[in-house]
């Protein structure tokens, strides 16, 4: 075949295949390793200040060492709390309107927008609370900063619940009705149940979500170097000292700042993990 | 299924050749298959095949569902390595050469394939065929290329003004030409075609068989088909196979006229398949 | 006698219908509340930020300099270092997050794809915040000491581009920023790029390899450009990740609101100065001119997410096409 390349282009397109394929392999090991190496870090520099104290002291002043974070930890807890009042049972209940009541129009126009409010980024949903609460109540508060998680935490857990309604298969619904079941008690006895695991899942991993972010609280909760009992007053959570804590000039801060990242991260891998795992293996998740 | 097939349990001797005049009386041999054993893992999946596939004339595999011919197909260009777990035994050798030991990105340019259901990729109808020029490192001119293969498809008039249009804008039957054509730009020796009509309405199909019937003087072709009239109509020799087993091999005429195995004859007069 | 059970029926039947219209109407409110949060977001956001429109309208988004002290907001430099630093992080996390799905789609067995894509997915969960710090500590400093220095020496001295390395260095920079953001988003380029990718028809590999190609050829001549919709879609998600990343950025830019050249120069991002300013925000213009800020970040993201989706939605509809 005279118009062809030659036998030596053949091996190089051979050499150039394994090459490409290779550069591949490495990307995937590349990304991969990031993770491991995040891991790895935080537990180098941050495992050895994980103690008691971090978990049950508050803060000592600048230039003494020793104190914890007992009151973000409390804070922490008591935003994701407010949270969940808020983004639960809104979110479950409108995914069950979602799956079982929606008309197509309907349905599409709040799918569309819980995915767009979503992907709203997190100082936004912040400057939004801010503008509706804080300035409203004239001070910074641990209500303004559940406020603003829990409309971060709608539309995961509504998206969520309604795909995990709509996988309960058909028949299971039409055996309830056929026995004379409403429809709402149909979905009450049978179909959430059905899907509760899931449900649950889900909700886990949106907590595990909020729980991680800065942003939103920045200018809602603000922070705190004490406890800050009630709802009413601004408050310490874990990723907002581990913000402050990093950009300090004080070694004795940074370390802190490990500490405390470890933990979150900590909390927040695991909960991902068990959650993805059950919901893998379990349930079949659609996507 | 009737009692013929209980025989089909014990491995099958070949056909009976001394019986009958030789299919390939006068005919140069362009690929041979010799004692092909094939294997999906564990699985045994086709045995002790041999058969000689003549130069310049069209060879039918025929036989029912699972019987192994659309795998033995894919055996001819390897097509069967994209499966991790299949293994092959024994010989396949083109113009001599046994196939297994060559680089197989160079056979596949020597033995093109045509898929049962029209697959263009997702570019131009020029770029499309300009493909395997291009990946192959051809030298010479790619539009000319472009134009004789789709001449050879019988697709140059109809799409000649529409070279850069998206190849999915095509009919099915138009997709399929193209699919010919772009198989037929590397000029390959062989051509593999499994089932290619199936997916297409009988006129699209009849214009297929028509250009397959020209396409003989310049490549040799291999087909694998279920529509039993297609073969009868299009190929100078056929096989028939039968679970994995070559039962005969004859010129096309023979094997459905005067069949020598109760088997074919049971299949080809639709008593089972 | 036939009156009484077909009445108390009727009724029962009623009681069964106005339950579910109740539930009909309370699962409704709950997710419309979605439309009503978001409208009211835009509402009150646009409200908020009425002053600095008012103000300066469009040239708002023109003006380099922003000084609060004197009352003068403006937001390029920050426009600037959001798109430079999303570039980067989408220069370097594209290629890498495309290499990684390749490597998951075409080459990995499919449990070791499965397992992999689990940890890489993981990377998603990780806190900004969590980012930030190692950023602060392990990406900053690695800039300054072992990536500045080589890249202004080599690549600072070539003509035209010699001015993207400028130093001096101090580490935080639209680099560092660059860097973890990429990192950021390798995740969601990765998952969405994989899925398209095992979403391509077998027979299109096939047809490729049937012709003579070599694997890497079927794979990147073919089998990546009938995916390209949803890898774009994949890439308009980061895209519309990196843009509103706040505190990984605020933590290794140097939160410096001038416009740059050089890559190894501090910078700003819009979510950065937001970050970074409000709480001490004085005066009702400043604020609102950082609400403002807030509102272009909305926007933008609100428009990219919706043509990633439509994207992604346009490859998985194509994979029957013909």
């Amino acid at each position: 075949m005279s118009g062809w390349a030659g036998a030596a282009y053949g091996r190089f397109r051979k050499v150039n295949s394994y090459v490409w394929l290779g550069m591949t392999a490495v990307c995937a090991i590349l990304v991969v390793g990031v993770l491991f190496f995040i891991l790895g870090y935080l537990v180098w520099n941050g495992g050895s200040d994980v103690n008691l104290n971090f978990f049950t002291q508050l803060p000592k002043p600048v230039g003494e060492t020793g104190g914890g974070m007992a009151n973000a930890i409390v804070g922490s807890i008591k935003l994701l709390l407010l949270a969940s009042l808020i983004g639960i049972p809104i979110g479950v209940v409108g995914g069950i309107y979602m799956a079982e009541f929606g008309g197509r129009f309907s349905a599409f126009i709040i799918q569309y927008t819980a995915d767009l409010l979503n992907g709203v980024p997190s100082i936004v949903i912040g400057l939004f609370t801010y503008s509706l609460i804080v300035i409203r109540m004239k001070h910074f508060s641990t209500l303004a900063g559940g406020f603003a998680l829990g409309i971060m935490m709608v539309p995961i857990t509504l998206r969520s619940t309604e795909q995990f309604l709509r996988s309960v298969p058909v028949t299971l619904r039409e055996g309830a009705m056929a026995l004379g079941a409403s429809k709402w008690r149909t979905i009450v006895s049978v179909v959430v149940p059905a899907a509760y695991r899931g449900i649950l899942t889900a909700i886990l991993l949106a907590l595990a979500r909020v729980a991680g972010e800065t942003a939103p609280l920045l200018f809602t909760a603000l922070n705190n170097r004490y406890w800050s009992p009630g709802w009413n007053q601004p408050t310490a959570s874990l990723p907002v000292v581990v913000y402050t804590y990093a950009i300090s000039p004080y070694d004795d801060w940074h370390r802190q700042a490990w500490a405390a990242g470890l933990v979150l991260l900590g909390m927040v891998l695991l909960t991902n993990i068990i959650a993805r795992a059950v919901l893998s293996r379990g349930i079949s998740a659609p996507r | 299924m009737n009692a013929a097939l209980g025989a089909v349990r014990k491995p099958v001797p070949p056909a009976a050749s001394a019986a009958r005049p030789d299919p390939l009386v006068g005919l140069k041999p362009r690929l041979e298959v010799r004692n092909l054993n094939f294997f999906y893992g564990a699985k045994h999946a086709l045995f002790d095949i041999s058969l000689t596939v003549p130069i310049n004339r069209v060879t039918a595999l025929i036989g029912p569902s699972g019987c192994g011919k659309s795998t033995l197909l894919r055996t001819l260009n390897r097509m069967h390595e994209t499966v991790k777990s299949s293994r092959l035994e024994g010989q396949i050798l083109l113009d001599g050469e046994n196939v297994l030991d060559q680089d197989v990105t160079r056979l596949r340019r020597r033995v093109g394939m045509v898929f049962q259901r029209p697959n263009p990729f997702p570019k131009s109808i020029f770029d499309n065929i300009a493909y395997g020029l291009r990946v192959n490192g051809y030298r010479g001119s790619i539009s000319e290329a472009v134009e004789k293969s789709l001449r050879r498809a019988a697709l140059w008039e109809e799409v000649k003004d529409a070279l850069h249009k998206s190849a999915y804008a095509l009919s099915g039957g138009q997709q399929q030409r193209l699919c010919i054509a772009r198989a037929l730009a590397v000029d390959p020796e062989v051509l593999l075609l499994d089932e290619p009509c199936s997916a297409l309405d009988p006129i699209s199909t009849a214009k297929i068989e028509e250009l397959l019937f020209g396409l003989k003087e310049i490549c040799t072709m291999v087909i694998v088909t279920h529509n039993m009239q297609q073969a009868a109509r299009s190929s100078d020799l056929t096989a028939f196979m039968l679970e994995g087993h070559l039962v005969e091999f004859q010129t096309t005429e023979q094997l459905f006229t005067t069949p020598s195995d109760p088997r074919t004859e049971a299949y080809i007069t639709g008593r089972f398949g | 006698m036939s009156a009484g059970p077909v009445r108390a029926s009727r009724s029962f039947a009623q009681r069964l219908v106005q339950g579910d219209q109740v539930a009909h109407a309370v699962t409704f409110v709950a997710a419309a509340s979605i439309l009503l949060i978001t409208t009211l977001l835009v509402i009150v956001l646009w409200d908020n930020s009425v002053l600095p429109r008012a103000k300066f309208g469009l040239s708002f988004f023109a003006g380099k300099i922003w000084d609060p002290v004197n009352e003068v907001f403006g937001a390029a430099p920050f426009v600037y270092g959001t798109l430079v630093t999303s570039a980067l992080a989408l220069l370097i996390g594209v290629p890498l997050g495309l290499g990684a799905a390749i490597f998951l789609a075409e080459l990995a067995p499919p449990k070791i794809s499965d397992g992999l894509t689990f940890v890489i997915e993981l990377l998603a969960a990780v806190p900004s915040v969590i980012y930030g710090l190692l950023g602060i500590f392990v990406v900053v400093p690695f800039v300054r000491t072992t990536l500045a220095p080589p890249l202004m020496h080599s690549l600072g001295a070539v003509p035209k581009i010699g001015f993207l390395f400028k130093g001096p260095c101090y580490g935080v920079s639209f680099l560092a920023a660059g860097i973890v953001l990429a990192i950021m988003i390798l995740p969601f380029i990765v998952s969405v790029s994989r899925e398209v990718l095992l979403a391509v028809p077998t027979d299109q590999r096939e047809a490729a390899l049937a012709l003579g190609s070599t694997r890497w050829e079927s794979t990147w001549k073919v089998v990546v450009p009938f995916a390209l919709p949803g890898v774009l879609g994949s890439v308009f998600l980061a895209m519309a990740r990196a843009l509103g990343e706040t505190m990984a950025v605020t933590m290794v830019v140097g939160n410096v609101p001038e416009i740059r050249t050089s890559l190894l120069a501090p910078g700003y991002s819009i979510a950065a100065v937001i970050a970074n300013e409000f709480t001490e925000a004085t005066g009702d213009v400043y604020v609102q001119a950082l609400i403002e800020l807030g509102l272009v970040l909305f926007l933008v993201t609100f428009i990219l997410n919706g043509l990633a989706r439509l994207l992604i939605l346009f490859t998985s509809r194509r994979g029957g096409a013909p």
